[in-house]
């Protein structure tokens, strides 16, 4: 740690704060703090201000669907920190996400007390329906916001911890790593699944009513969370690029790119992987903690395996290796998502699945290697662009 | 009213002048047999005359006729009383013949006499009068029949019977036991006998038949055998008297080695059905051991290739709906082309400009399997297919008295080894097999030699699809057929090469094997779910250990 505060303070110019030091040289980064900060005053703003039949009326569901996507962006930072910077490629993210969720969804569903179907005071609905008779010892605590609140960010950082140690401590890399992290993800949805596990099975936990106190349906409520998410967002950004600006950021770039040849250099890798792949799985786990009060819901769907992989593919339409490009892919696939679902659900797969080949493919460094290339005029580079820029508007407009 | 009529015929007939006026097949029997008592009052009637009479008697009186039935030895007894037990059994109401009858088209019913198996015409539902039997009846005609078949020529009628007997094993049946043993060859059929025997005598009051019994049934598995042990040690321990002490202790070591070797067949059942699954997860891996083994592709889309095998045989067999064993046959082979064609045309539009990128590869075969998936379920709907099972692949086959083992999961082992088999040849012994070993080794040499290694490539890889495309033929049997198929099994297929160690068969059979069978085995402990979980944690753990799986490859290429 000690190193890692001398590089930052000799790399920061005396005039500016900490904070700001940060985005120096990042111009995406600036522009997309500035634009989160902006939409975490504008969104709510025109959705408590504006009557609802104004032209600048947000609707509550929009900010919803919105602060959604703030939370995958924030699940798509996390990846990005491990598989952009440090060559991780983890199938297994999303059950960091749903474990932060749980622990959330846990907590919201204590605040329901005696407000549920059975009515009893101590027990969450389905285990009335399952007839238990007293609390299960891991359930202890959710009832206070601030334990609950350690546990998003304990138990992502604990499973990452042991299972990273034992991992990167048996030098297992590249695909057999990402193998074992979707069966990771597997094994704890067959758990999650189970009735016995006692986090409500195949239903999960849901039926929330309130947080802190404050309903969970009221605007305020959810303009809260919004703001909730998008700060999350600014400070994830802003950690991830802290940890990538630092030495220790040099050196999980050196260990994706030569893995074996760092550790020749006297650099412990498995300890460098294991800390960068812990911040992160808090990050997701974080990520999966705002995103349960704002859909109203966690079942052990969120571990499908199919949920990490997607998390990959927005990095990858992102850009891999570049902090707001993974935030814009998260953002724009999911957009696209939402729209293509709603409108043609027989083709979004068709769509998604082009996606993952024309990306891996065409656009190795996604949407912002793309706008880089066109920006240095690349002859070559900016005809494919122009090639697939033109596909994808066809596309876009065949489904409009 | 009818029947009053032609009772009072018969009465009137006893002791009247003979008349052949009637064409009834039963009025003449009867006709016979009143001339035969005026002349022999110790007449015994015949197997026609006794049948006949069933029309008019009492319950009482029906139980003497069946039991003269049984022992007429007619070769059509077993028949009639067969037919009289399923309520088949009726008679026409006009001249008292008993028959069979079979519904017509026409709505009324073909009478068929039960002596000649003649059909006798059309009659109307209520012309023919069923003949009734009630419980009491019921349970004398199951014990007749249990004799009946004793002694039939046929072994599986006997073997039946035997096992029917045994069910039913108590004192009346001894004298049939003891009369069936001296006459049965087959030694299976005896053993059953025997134990019926022992099992009775079990019960009995001979202290040295009781011990010779208990000695007998040392290592009889069957539930009877375990029951009447588990009777005669309550017995013995409700009246303290009633046995000497070695029975009971020879009945108790008796009942623990029967015990012990149920939970044998316990474990062995679990092992059989372990290798089955064992041999699904290694049909389903041999293909992933080629296209991620040997090219270190990693291919997400092999399960789709399994699913366009499943689909390809269900397609074949709605092309040939008549012949569903054949199908299957063919679809071995079709599969194999589908499959293997749609592997060749990934691997040159997408993989091939992915090579030594595992990463990339990775995403874009996941992209080429959500578009499979979705084009499955355009075109053939969002349900699952139903393919059918031939039937020489249902059944069972009995290894000893508690272990009967299903013989699908036979074929499927045997399929699955034939397989590997094949493609053990196919590496080996073949030109295509030389070439794909050489290009993995060192691609520039094998190129600079005169190998076309882009098509090599192409075919390696339409190799191991058309491989998965096979299994899904076998899976097309055991499960479902519908758009998800593939991706049940897609991590279970990794997990099996990568336990098993990258580009080595032999490490995929053994992979698959221990993994099928640990899951197993552990099922019965914990649960189906748990079991996989446990499973696949162990994986986990293991590759910390062994990062490049049991069999690993050793040498310079490995480290890259």
């Amino acid at each position: 740690m000690d190193t890692m505060q001398q590089t930052t303070q000799s790399i920061s110019k005396p005039k500016l704060g900490p904070l700001a030091t940060l985005l120096v040289g990042d111009k995406g980064g600036q522009k997309l703090i500035f634009a989160l900060i902006a939409i975490a005053i504008i969104f709510p703003f025109c959705n408590l201000v504006f009557p609802q039949d104004s032209f600048f009326h947000i609707s509550t569901y929009t900010l919803t669907l919105t602060g959604k996507y703030l939370c995958y962006a924030l699940l798509a930072l996390a990846v990005d920190l491990i598989w952009g910077y440090c060559g991780i490629l983890s199938l297994g993210h999303g059950a960091f996400f749903a474990l932060g969720g749980y622990a959330m969804g846990m907590y919201l569903m204590r605040q329901i007390g005696d407000r549920g179907v059975y009515g009893n005071p101590e027990l969450p609905d389905f285990m009335v329906f399952l007839n238990w008779s007293e609390l299960p010892w891991y359930w202890y605590g959710f009832d206070q916001f601030w334990f609950s609140m350690i546990m998003v960010l304990m138990a992502p950082g604990i499973l990452a911890f042991v299972f990273g140690w034992l991992a990167f401590r048996s030098r297992v890399t590249g695909v057999y790593l990402s193998i074992i992290t979707q069966a990771l993800t597997y094994a704890l949805m067959l758990a999650f699944f189970r009735n016995d596990m006692g986090f409500g099975g195949n239903n999960g936990l849901t039926d929330f009513k309130d947080i802190l106190g404050f309903d969970l349906q009221s605007s305020g409520t959810r303009n809260v969370l919004f703001i909730a998410s998008a700060s999350a967002l600014i400070i994830g950004y802003l950690i991830s690029r802290f940890i990538t600006r630092s030495k220790l950021g040099r050196v999980l770039v050196s260990i994706r790119d030569a893995e074996s040849r760092t550790r020749f250099l006297g650099y412990r890798v498995e300890h460098y992987k294991l800390f960068v792949f812990v911040v992160s799985a808090m990050l997701a786990g974080v990520a999966g903690a705002l995103y349960v009060p704002q859909v109203g819901i966690i079942n052990p769907g969120e571990f499908t395996p199919i949920n990490s992989i997607e998390i990959i593919i927005w990095v990858a339409v992102g850009g891999r290796g570049s902090l707001f490009g993974a935030v814009i892919g998260a953002i724009a696939v999911n957009y696209a998502k939402t729209y293509f679902t709603g409108a043609f659900a027989e083709l979004w797969l068709f769509m998604l699945g082009g996606l993952f080949v024309l990306t891996t493919l065409y656009l190795p460094k996604g949407i912002v290697g793309l706008w880089q290339q066109i920006k240095q005029g690349d002859g070559k580079a900016a005809q494919l662009a122009n090639v697939i820029t033109a596909k994808f508007s066809n596309a876009f407009s065949k489904g409009a | 009213m009818k029947l009053l009529k032609t009772l009072l015929l018969c009465m009137v007939a006893l002791n009247s002048v003979p008349s052949y006026a009637s064409n009834g097949e039963c009025e003449t029997y009867l006709q016979s047999e009143i001339e035969a008592h005026q002349f022999n009052q110790d007449y015994q009637s015949t197997f026609e005359q006794q049948v006949c009479r069933l029309v008019d008697a009492d319950y009482a009186e029906k139980e003497i006729l069946i039991n003269g039935i049984a022992k007429s030895e007619d070769e059509n007894a077993l028949f009639v009383i067969n037919a009289l037990l399923n309520a088949d059994l009726f008679y026409n109401k006009k001249n008292g013949d008993v028959v069979t009858r079979k519904e017509l088209e026409n709505g009324k019913y073909q009478a068929i006499s039960v002596f000649t198996q003649q059909e006798l015409g059309e009659f109307k539902k209520r012309d023919l009068r069923k003949i009734g039997i009630n419980n009491s009846l019921r349970r004398v005609i199951n014990g007749v029949v249990a004799e009946l078949q004793i002694s039939s020529s046929n072994p599986a009628d006997r073997e039946a019977a035997a096992l029917e007997l045994l069910k039913a094993a108590d004192n009346s049946a001894l004298p049939i036991l003891e009369k069936a043993l001296t006459k049965e060859s087959d030694e299976d059929i005896a053993t059953i006998l025997q134990t019926a025997r022992a099992l009775v005598l079990l019960q009995s009051d001979d202290a040295i038949a009781r011990m010779e019994s208990i000695q007998f049934l040392n290592g009889s598995l069957y539930v009877e055998t375990r029951n009447g042990l588990n009777a005669f040690l309550n017995r013995a321990k409700q009246d303290a008297g009633l046995y000497g002490k070695a029975e009971i202790l020879e009945a108790e070591k008796s009942l623990e080695a029967i015990n012990q070797l149920v939970k044998i067949n316990g474990v062995m059942e679990n092992v059989y059905f372990g290798i089955a699954l064992g041999a699904v997860l290694l049909l389903a891996a041999i293909g992933l051991a080629i296209t991620f083994g040997v090219m270190g592709v990693i291919n997400m889309a092999h399960g789709e290739m399994i699913m366009l095998g499943a689909y390809t045989t269900f397609v074949i067999q709605q092309l040939m709906p008549n012949s569903i064993g054949m199908s299957l046959v063919v679809s071995i082979p079709a599969a194999f082309l589908v499959s293997g064609l749609v592997g060749v045309l990934i691997e040159r539009t997408v993989i091939r400009h992915l090579y030594g990128r595992p990463l990339e590869t990775l995403l874009a075969t996941f992209g080429i399997s959500l578009v499979l998936q979705q084009a499955v379920r355009s075109i053939f709907g969002p349900l699952n297919q139903d393919v059918q099972t031939p039937d020489w692949m249902a059944g069972t086959f009995s290894v000893n008295a508690g272990l009967e083992l299903t013989f699908n999961r036979l074929y499927i082992i045997i399929f699955s080894l034939l397989v590997l088999a094949a493609l053990a040849v196919v590496l080996k012994k073949t030109l295509f097999g030389l070439q794909m070993r050489a290009v993995t080794m060192n691609r520039p040499m094998a190129s600079s030699m005169g190998i076309k290694t882009g098509w090599v490539d192409a075919l390696t890889f339409g190799l191991g699809s058309g491989i998965a495309g096979i299994a899904g033929v076998a899976l097309s049997q055991l499960t479902n057929v519908g758009p998800n198929l593939g991706q049940q099994y897609i991590i279970d297929s990794f997990m099996v090469v990568v336990f098993g160690g990258v580009g080595n068969l032999w490490g995929t059979l053994v992979g698959a094997m221990s993994l099928g069978v640990a899951n197993k085995i552990f099922e019965p402990m914990a649960g189906a779910v748990l079991a996989k979980i446990i499973v696949l944690v162990a994986i986990i753990l293991f590759i910390q250990k062994r990062p490049r799986g049991l069999f690993a490859l050793k040498g310079r290429s490995v480290e890259d």
